[in-house]
C-alpha cells in the first residue's frame, strides 16, 4: 500500500530550489538590470543606458585593478599549477608520519583569507621578522616596504596566495594521482627512467586534465581576489589606491548607505565576463578532447 | 639492474633522507607562519618583538595578550557571533543539501533534467558577482545588519547539493530497489538506505560549510554595520586598522580565530581524507 505522491520530490527540493531562485537566480538578474540604472540604496534607480559601462573607461583605479589582475593570474598560474603537483608527489608515498605532513600542508587552506594576511602582514612590516632577519644578517641597509610599495604590496598578496592555495590544489592532484597507472611507472622504471625522468613522461601527461583544471579554477580565483589585498593594505588599496581589485571597487562602490549601486553592478557583470573567459576556455578544450 | 630485485615501492635509504628533508622544508614554509604568530600572542610586554635577532620561544611566555585582546575588542562575542553564524549555514546544508540531492539522485519527477541544469549553471556564477544585489535582496527581507543576514545566503549552497547528488546516486540501484519493493516511502528510503551511504560526503559538506562560514569576510563585512555584531574576521580586521600598534594583540586575537577551525578540522580530518581518496573533492 503506498501512494505514491508526485509532490514528495518537489518537498523535498523546495529549500534549495528557494535558495537557488532567492540567492542566485535573482541578483544575477537583478545585478544586470541595475547596472543600466543609477541605483542608491535608498529610492529607487531610473534608467542610464549604458552610462556606467562607458564610465569604466575613464576609472583609473579600474584600469589599475584590472592590471593588478592580469599581474596577479600571471605569477599565480604556473606557479599553483605547478607546486602543488610537486607537493603531492612528495606525498604520495606512504613514508612514516605522512598523514601528519600532508594535514599540517593543508592547515594554511583551512584559515580565514584574514587571518592569513594578517599574519603575513606581521612577518612583511617594516619592522617584522623578514625585514628583521635581512637586516641583521646584512642582506639589506634599510627594510623592504613590502606593505607600502605598490608593486612590492601586489607581490606579497599574490606570494601570499600562492602560499594558501599549496595545500588545496594538493589535495586535487592527490586524488588525480591515483589514478596514473601504476604500470606505466614500473615500466619506466625497468627501461631505466630516473624519476625526473619519469615525473615529466609519465606522472604530468598523466594529470594532464587536472592541471588544465586547476590553471582555470586559479584564473578564476586570480580575478576574484579580495581579501588578501583588503587586509594586507588595511582597507585603503594601498598607496594611492592602485592596489585594489576589481572585487575590492565593488565592494567600495555598492557598500553603504551612499553606495553606487549602479556602477558596483556593472562592474560585477564586468567581474562574471573575465571569469567566464577562462571557463569557456576549459569547456572548449574538454569538447575537442571527447 | 640491481633495482628491480626489490619491489617497486620501497624506497632506497638514500631516497628516504632527501623525501623527509623536503616535507620538513615545506612544513618549515607551511606551519611556520602559524607558529611564528602564535609565539608572538604568547610574548610578554616586557620582550621586544621588534628586533633583528628574533626569538622563538618566548621569554616569559604569557596568556596576558588574550586577556588585553579583549579588553579592546569584545573578541568573545565576536568569536561567538562567528559560532551562531557557521551552525546556522552547517545545519542550512546538511539538511537542504542532503533533500535535494536526494531527490536528483533518487526520484524520478518531472522537471529534474531542468532543475538540474539551474542547480549546475550556478556554478559558473562567482558570488562575488551577485554580492551587491543579495545585499539588496537580504535588506528587503529585513535582515541587514543581522546575524540571520549574514548566514543566510550561504545556508544552502548549490555545489553542496551537487556533491550530495552525486554521493547519493554511487549507491547501487538494486539496493534501493529491495526498499521500493517492500513499499518503502521516499522518506524511509532517504533516512534508510540513503543517509547511512553518503556518511562520507556529509561529513565533508558540514566541515566544508563551517569552514566557509567561519572564514568568510567579504559578505559580513558588507551586511554589518554595527561593531556588536562583527564576526571574527571583521572584528579582527576592525582590530588591525585602529589599533596596529601592537602586534601581540593582533596575534592573540588571530589565534583566536585560527585555533578552532583547526580542531574542528583535527576532529574531522579522516572523513575528509577518506572523501578525498573516494574521488570526492574535485574543486
Amino acid at each position: 500500500m503506498t501512494h505514491k505522491r508526485w509532490f514528495t520530490p518537489w518537498l523535498l527540493i523546495a529549500p534549495a530550489a528557494v535558495w537557488l531562485v532567492v540567492f542566485n537566480a535573482l541578483p544575477a538578474i537583478n545585478t544586470l538590470i541595475l547596472s543600466f540604472t543609477n541605483a542608491k540604496p535608498l529610492g529607487g534607480g531610473t534608467f542610464v543606458g549604458f552610462a556606467n559601462y562607458t564610465r569604466m573607461f575613464d576609472d583609473q583605479q579600474l584600469v589599475d585593478a584590472l592590471i593588478n589582475s592580469i599581474v596577479y593570474m600571471v605569477v599565480c598560474v604556473p606557479l599553483l599549477t605547478l607546486l602543488p603537483l610537486l607537493l603531492a608527489v612528495l606525498v604520495e608515498k606512504k613514508l612514516r608520519g605522512i598523514a601528519f605532513f600532508r594535514i599540517a600542508f593543508y592547515t594554511p587552506v583551512l584559515a580565514s583569507a584574514v587571518v592569513v594576511a594578517l599574519i603575513w602582514g606581521w612577518l612583511l612590516n617594516d619592522r617584522g621578522v623578514i625585514n628583521g632577519m635581512a637586516e641583521g644578517l646584512g642582506f639589506l641597509s634599510e627594510p623592504l616596504p613590502f606593505l607600502s610599495d605598490r608593486w612590492l604590496l601586489l607581490l606579497s598578496a599574490i606570494s601570499l596566495t600562492v602560499w594558501k592555495g599549496l595545500g588545496y590544489y594538493m589535495i586535487i592532484y592527490m586524488s588525480a594521482l591515483g589514478n596514473v597507472s601504476r604500470e606505466l611507472h614500473e615500466a619506466a622504471a625497468v627501461d631505466g627512467a630516473g624519476p625526473v625522468r619519469r615525473f615529466f613522461s609519465v606522472t604530468v601527461p598523466g594529470v594532464r586534465n587536472t592541471m588544465l583544471l586547476i590553471s582555470v579554477l586559479i584564473s578564476v580565483f586570480a580575478l576574484r581576489v579580495f581579501s588578501e589585498l583588503y587586509v594586507l593594505s588595511n582597507g585603503t588599496g594601498g598607496p594611492g589606491g592602485r592596489d585594489m581589485s576589481l572585487v575590492m571597487l565593488i565592494q567600495l562602490y555598492g557598500q553603504g548607505l551612499t553606495g553606487h549601486l549602479g556602477y558596483a553592478s556593472a562592474l560585477s557583470v564586468l567581474l562574471f565576463v573575465v571569469t567566464v573567459g577562462p571557463m569557456v576556455f576549459l569547456a572548449r578544450l574538454n569538447r575537442k578532447e571527447s | 639492474m640491481a633495482r628491480s630485485g626489490r619491489g617497486f615501492n620501497s624506497i632506497s635509504p638514500a631516497e628516504k633522507v632527501v623525501r623527509y628533508a623536503l616535507l620538513l622544508v615545506v612544513l618549515v614554509i607551511t606551519v611556520g607562519p602559524f607558529l611564528w604568530q602564535l609565539s608572538t600572542s604568547l610574548k610578554s610586554v616586557s620582550e621586544d618583538v621588534f628586533t633583528q635577532t628574533p626569538t622563538f620561544i618566548p621569554q616569559h611566555p604569557t596568556l596576558s595578550n588574550f586577556a588585553e585582546v579583549a579588553k579592546t575588542i569584545p573578541v568573545w562575542s565576536y568569536a561567538g557571533n562567528s559560532l551562531i553564524v557557521a551552525v546556522l549555514v552547517v545545519l542550512g546544508n546538511a539538511i537542504g543539501a542532503t533533500f535535494a540531492g536526494f531527490a536528483l539522485a533518487k526520484l524520478r519527477f518531472r522537471g529534474s533534467k531542468l532543475v538540474l541544469g539551474l542547480f549546475l549553471a550556478t556554478l559558473i556564477l562567482p558570488s562575488e558577482v551577485t554580492i551587491i544585489s543579495q545585499y539588496v535582496i537580504v535588506r528587503g527581507l529585513g535582515f541587514a545588519d543581522t546575524l540571520i543576514g549574514v548566514a543566510l545566503p550561504g545556508a544552502i549552497q548549490m555545489l553542496n547539493v551537487l556533491l550530495m547528488r552525486t554521493a547519493f546516486l554511487s549507491i547501487p540501484a538494486d539496493v534501493d530497489a529491495a526498499a521500493i519493493i517492500d513499499g518503502a516511502t521516499a522518506w524511509q528510503r532517504l533516512i534508510r538506505i540513503g543517509l547511512p551511504n553518503v556518511r562520507g560526503m556529509l561529513s565533508v559538506v558540514v566541515i566544508f560549510s563551517f569552514i566557509f562560514a567561519w572564514d568568510d569576510f567579504l559578505w559580513p563585512l558588507i551586511v554589518l554595520t554595527d561593531p556588536d555584531k562583527y564576526t571574527l574576521t571583521v572584528g579582527l580586521q576592525y582590530l588591525n586598522g585602529t589599533f596596529s600598534s601592537n602586534p601581540r594583540l593582533i596575534a592573540a586575537g588571530t589565534m583566536i580565530a585560527f585555533l578552532p577551525i583547526v580542531v574542528v578540522f583535527a576532529l574531522l580530518q579522516r572523513f575528509f581524507f577518506k572523501g578525498v581518496d573516494a574521488g570526492a573533492i574535485k574543486g
